[in-house]
């Protein structure tokens, strides 16, 4: 940063008021704790100087938003040109209760749609699948049938609006139910714009709803990669996410480099196929977590768009700049929030927020304060939609681009991030690639050791968590929680049983017979599940025939 | 535990009561005269169990391997009785015992009992408890069982004590390098199986087993009597030469692959034992092993409570202090307690 | 040579929530504090359970459910093991339970419930108070 002569004058003058000034101090006041940490457990200095950025090269390590390394940004203007996308994940019960939470986020604002489906859909089952008892509509929205997908986003524009789906072992058969339905409205499916989540390797990783082996798996991912780019040319066919790993318990930095590890797999794969890369890299998208530690998290977000530009460009030699990019949604932490005192989490949220955008996140949720309790309500996940309006129109942050560059600390800890990543890609190589190192349980021991070692950290009180640990208060819960429509069940089991009936079986039963052919073989799925789901298969009907020629996972055994 | 209680309990496990038998397992576990009340009673009953040990490092997939051959197992009709032996954390003296993971597809099968069971400490200790569980199951009927070891040394050998044939299990290494095979895991294993077969580097693992066994071969009779034979009149009869090499064969558990053949040879080798007299062998070695063991102990015990508790810390501090040499002091505690009595 | 008498424990997710992190390290906890936990692994319906804490003699059961599907697989787990016989089987539930639901499951016989933010330290206490004061 400095010439030399300036370097040895700061070190000196350092030294010296370590030696006076700060000696003085911390003879009468000694500091709080004898070592302080961030929320991931890595040391924090006192003091940061330009001595902790002595080899940064501006442009080499920063250079200018829009360009290569990007690791001011992507964009040249940033905010100032278009603002993050609001996108609210949402979605629980029946179609019909979800379509209506969509309706209200949109008229209060909201800029984008993201889907949260139950675990029976998550799983590939159908709602009256015996394994999904109890589990209907909990956790997100259950959708079985094309039938429910036209019910989803009946009224919404699919073709103005970009739709996220947080969808991974059955993402190719959801992702043909929202082509299927749009295309039932007459909406080609080059013009629709989204997402599908579309990421295994973190399920086998951090959250654990798989359905197939990775082999098949991965081929059915780089099928929508394929498919995606001949057809989808506005679709992000993957959001790959460190998201989940954060929230089973992950570092900041394993989730930087998991995450990142996890998308050079999704890349060679893509490449051992045959496809070229600059025709499918610039369509893959990230998804982060914004934790508590502010700057720790800011600094993982400029690191992660450094190492992936340097990656594409260097190591899988893409050419076109937008393969270069990392673009990344961010969802505040959902492990942070405390159903202690609820209220406080609004808090939370919002400097978690914060971290987001001034890390230069292209799109946003913000948790409701209800999370830890229950599904949001709406008066809570409207709160959550303001503070981001706040922060974006009336905090000021999103107008100047990258507003924390050059912070001696801000730069030092991404610095520090990116190295321990780097530090991890070997570890990882060393092992033979991210799936050797699951099946081994690498990552999942490295989470549960974190997670561990986080929990102890609060209950040995070296990390205070307001109103849990500290600041309690015993008083009784006052914030209304959402409760879900007791019909929407049996609605749901109605039309399942309506769509099985009335549908013609005799097609169906065919199409589901080239599906399990095709999936014997090796050719691209994509074709055979659109046309299964365009006659009306369910979710589980489809996932059924796949799971016959695919096998099940299972988990290696990492406590 | 009162003695109608334990009859009851004896009777309902005899009958194949699952809550009796879990509860049974517990208290053999736990050791002691409860223990060996139990064990009297349920001991004209055992015997009928083919009892297999499944023994291997860690990694080597031996939880799904035992899956696997339990669901072969009950394609057969036979009913399975399963001891999963995980370690205790030597820190805290607790454990995480995750084998049931592996064995998700059997949860609910009537026919299958599966106990988890954890090292608590010696491993002495360890060998005569799974011994014992395998004793409850083999006496409620359970045709066979599959008693799991951490793959540990001393475990290793002492599971071959108490199974009629002992697996050992392999995986192969990365790279060129063969896995390490410690010393004596040969001499116990009766097959030798390299798991995760569809790794490479499996035909090699094969190739250098089969290289080893020859290299043994040549100055060693395949003879498991050596590990029963034990000092004095106990030690049975004439040994029986034989001649079982142990198979090696390959599988991958996770796919269902090899368990056919693996099951073949399990029972090649029970037949073997039979024909050969083996069998009769090993279970007059057993027998002859437990019983000096329960002697040992039996004695120990009865000695300990005769010499009182500070005359032993009195004695531990003239050795610590070279006062006395611990031989002379053993024999001194010895001629105290005899007096006493 | 008497083994040590120690506390056995059964941790289970049932349900299809894939979200073990709780799960993990309340089992960590458990064993640090000296006790056997057996780890039955996700997805495990009412009746794995149910038999799992049969064959394993456990003195506590302890349910991970997050995904909020707890009044349909609780009285399930909890039926299943009276049929067996195992009411004296302490039941632990933790997870994301709303407050209005604590009492339904108070009443099916549920010893502790534990949301977010319990410490550790209460959970081991609770279980050592339940299973000692029985004996």
């Amino acid at each position: 940063m400095h010439d030399q002569e300036t370097m040895v004058s700061i070190a000196k003058a350092k030294e010296e008021w370590e030696r006076t000034t700060l000696h003085d101090t911390l003879a009468k006041w000694p500091e709080r704790y004898e070592q302080f940490i961030t929320t991931s457990g890595a040391p924090v200095e006192r003091l940061y100087t330009p001595l902790d950025i002595a080899d940064l090269d501006y442009e080499r390590d920063l250079g200018f938003p829009g360009q290569y390394p990007f690791t001011r940004g992507i964009h040249p203007t940033m905010y100032r040109g278009r603002l993050w996308t609001m996108r609210m994940f949402a979605g629980f019960g029946s179609a019909e209760e979800t379509n209506a939470r969509y309706k209200y986020l949109l008229a209060h604002g909201e800029t984008g749609l993201s889907v949260a489906f139950d675990f029976p859909t998550l799983y590939g089952y159908d709602t009256d699948h015996p394994l999904a008892e109890g589990e209907f509509g909990k956790c997100g929205v259950a959708v079985s049938s094309l039938a429910d997908m036209e019910i989803l986003f009946d009224g919404i524009p699919v073709d103005e609006i970009t739709t996220s789906m947080t969808i991974n072992g059955p993402a190719a058969v959801i992702w043909a139910m929202y082509i299927a339905a749009a295309e039932k409205r007459g909406i080609p499916m080059a013009k629709l714009g989204g997402t599908i989540q579309n990421d295994i390797l973190k399920e086998y990783i951090a959250q654990k709803s798989w359905l197939f082996p990775p082999e098949p798996s991965m081929r059915l991912i780089v099928d929508t990669f394929e498919f995606g780019s001949k057809y989808l040319p506005k679709w992000n066919t993957i959001s790959i996410s460190g998201y989940h790993i954060r929230e089973a318990g992950a570092t900041a930095a394993q989730e930087l480099a998991f995450t990142l590890a996890d998308g050079m797999t999704y890349v060679q794969a893509a490449i051992d196929r045959g496809l070229d890369v600059d025709s499918f890299a610039p369509r893959l998208s990230f998804f982060f977590n914004a934790h508590n530690d502010f700057f720790e998290e800011i600094a993982k977000f400029r690191a992660a768009r450094r190492i992936w530009a340097h990656v594409m460009k260097e190591r899988f030699k893409a050419k076109d700049p937008r393969s270069w990019w990392l673009r990344f949604h961010t969802q505040t932490a959902g492990c942070s929030l405390t159903a202690q005192q609820p209220e406080n989490n609004i808090v939370r949220t919002t400097i978690q927020a914060l971290a987001a955008v001034l890390g230069g996140t292209q799109s946003l949720h913000t948790n409701s304060m209800d999370e830890a309790l229950a599904l949001p309500s709406e008066l809570a996940v409207r709160i959550a939609l303001r503070t981001q309006q706040i922060i974006a129109h009336e905090s000021g942050v999103a107008n100047s681009v990258d507003p924390l560059a050059g912070s001696y600390l801000v730069e030092s800890w991404t610095n520090r991030l990116e190295k321990e990543a780097y530090e991890y890609f070997d570890k990882i190589e060393a092992l033979g690639g991210v799936i050797p190192a699951i099946e081994k349980g690498f990552f999942q021991r490295e989470i549960a050791a974190s997670a561990y070692r986080y929990q102890r950290e609060i209950e040995e009180r070296k990390r205070i968590v307001v109103g849990v640990n500290e600041y309690q208060m015993d008083v009784p819960l006052t914030i209304p929680l959402l409760k879900l429509d007791p019909e929407g069940e049996r609605r749901q089991r109605e039309r399942l049983a309506r769509v099985r009936r009335e549908r013609d079986n005799r097609l169906l039963q065919q199409r589901l017979a080239a599906l399990r052919r095709a999936a014997k073989g090796t050719e691209n799925l994509m074709p055979y599940i659109l046309d299964a789901v365009r006659a009306y298969g369910t979710l589980g009907e489809i996932c059924d025939v796949l799971r016959e020629v695919f096998g099940e996972y299972r988990e290696p055994v990492i406590i | 535990m009162d003695i109608s209680r334990m009859d009851d309990l004896v009777a309902q496990a005899l009958a194949g009561d699952r809550r009796a038998i879990a509860r049974l397992i517990s208290t053999v576990e736990q050791g002691g005269a409860e223990a060996r009340q139990v064990l009297s009673r349920i001991y004209p009953h055992t015997g009928r169990a083919h009892i297999v040990g499944i023994t291997g490092a860690p990694g080597t997939g031996k939880s799904t391997l035992v899956a696997e051959l339990a669901k072969a197992y009950r394609k057969q009709n036979l009913s399975v009785g399963i001891v999963a032996v995980d370690p205790t954390s030597p820190f805290s003296g607790g454990a995480i015992l995750g084998d049931r993971i592996r064995m998700r597809d059997l949860a609910t099968d009537p026919n299958i009992f599966i106990r988890s069971m954890a090292t608590r400490g010696s491993l002495g200790g360890l060998a005569r408890a799974t011994a014992d569980a395998a004793h409850v199951l083999d006496a409620a009927g359970y045709a066979v069982i599959l008693v799991e070891t951490v793959g540990a040394g001393q475990s290793e050998v002492d599971i071959a004590r108490m199974a009629h044939t002992t697996l050992v299990i392999q995986m192969p290494a990365s790279g060129d390098e063969i896995q390490a095979i410690k010393a004596g895991i040969l001499e116990i294993a009766d097959i030798i199986v390299v798991n995760k077969a569809d790794l490479p580097g499996a035909d090699q693992a094969v190739a250098a087993l089969e290289a080893m066994l020859d290299l043994n071969s040549g100055h060693t009779e395949w003879h498991h009597g050596r590990l029963f034979q034990i000092e004095g009149v106990l030690a049975g009869g004439d040994q029986v030469k034989h001649s079982w090499r142990p198979p090696v064969l390959k599988t991958c558990a996770l796919r269902g692959e090899g368990i056919e053949e693996l099951v073949q040879a399990i029972a090649a080798h029970l037949q073997y034992q039979r024909e050969s007299g083996l069998h009769q062998q090993r279970e007059h070695d057993r027998a002859a092993e437990q019983l000096q063991r329960i002697l040992r102990y039996t004695l120990l015990e009865q000695l300990l409570e005769r010499i009182p508790k500070h005359a032993l810390q009195e004695t531990v501090e003239h050795i610590v202090a070279r006062e006395q040499d611990p031989y002379s002091a053993a024999e001194a505690l010895i001629a105290q307690a005899r007096l006493l009595s | 040579m008497v083994r040590e008498r120690k506390i056995r424990v059964l941790i289970a997710k049932p349900g299809l929530d894939g979200h073990d992190r709780g799960a993990k390290v309340v089992a960590r906890a458990l064993r640090d504090a000296g006790m056997e936990v057996i780890y039955t692994g996700l997805r495990q319906t009412p009746e794995m359970i149910a038999q799992a804490a049969l064959q394993e003699d456990v003195d506590v059961v302890g349910l991970s459910i997050l995904s909020g599907a707890h009044m349909t697989l609780v009285p399930r787990v909890m039926d299943l093991l009276k049929q067996m016989g195992l009411e004296h089987v302490a039941v632990f539930v933790g997870g994301i339970i709303p407050d209005e639901d604590v009492p339904a499951l108070r009443c099916l016989g549920v010893k502790g419930i534990y949301g977010p933010g319990t410490a550790l330290s209460d959970i081991v206490q609770a279980i050592r108070q339940e299973v000692e004061g029985r004996e």
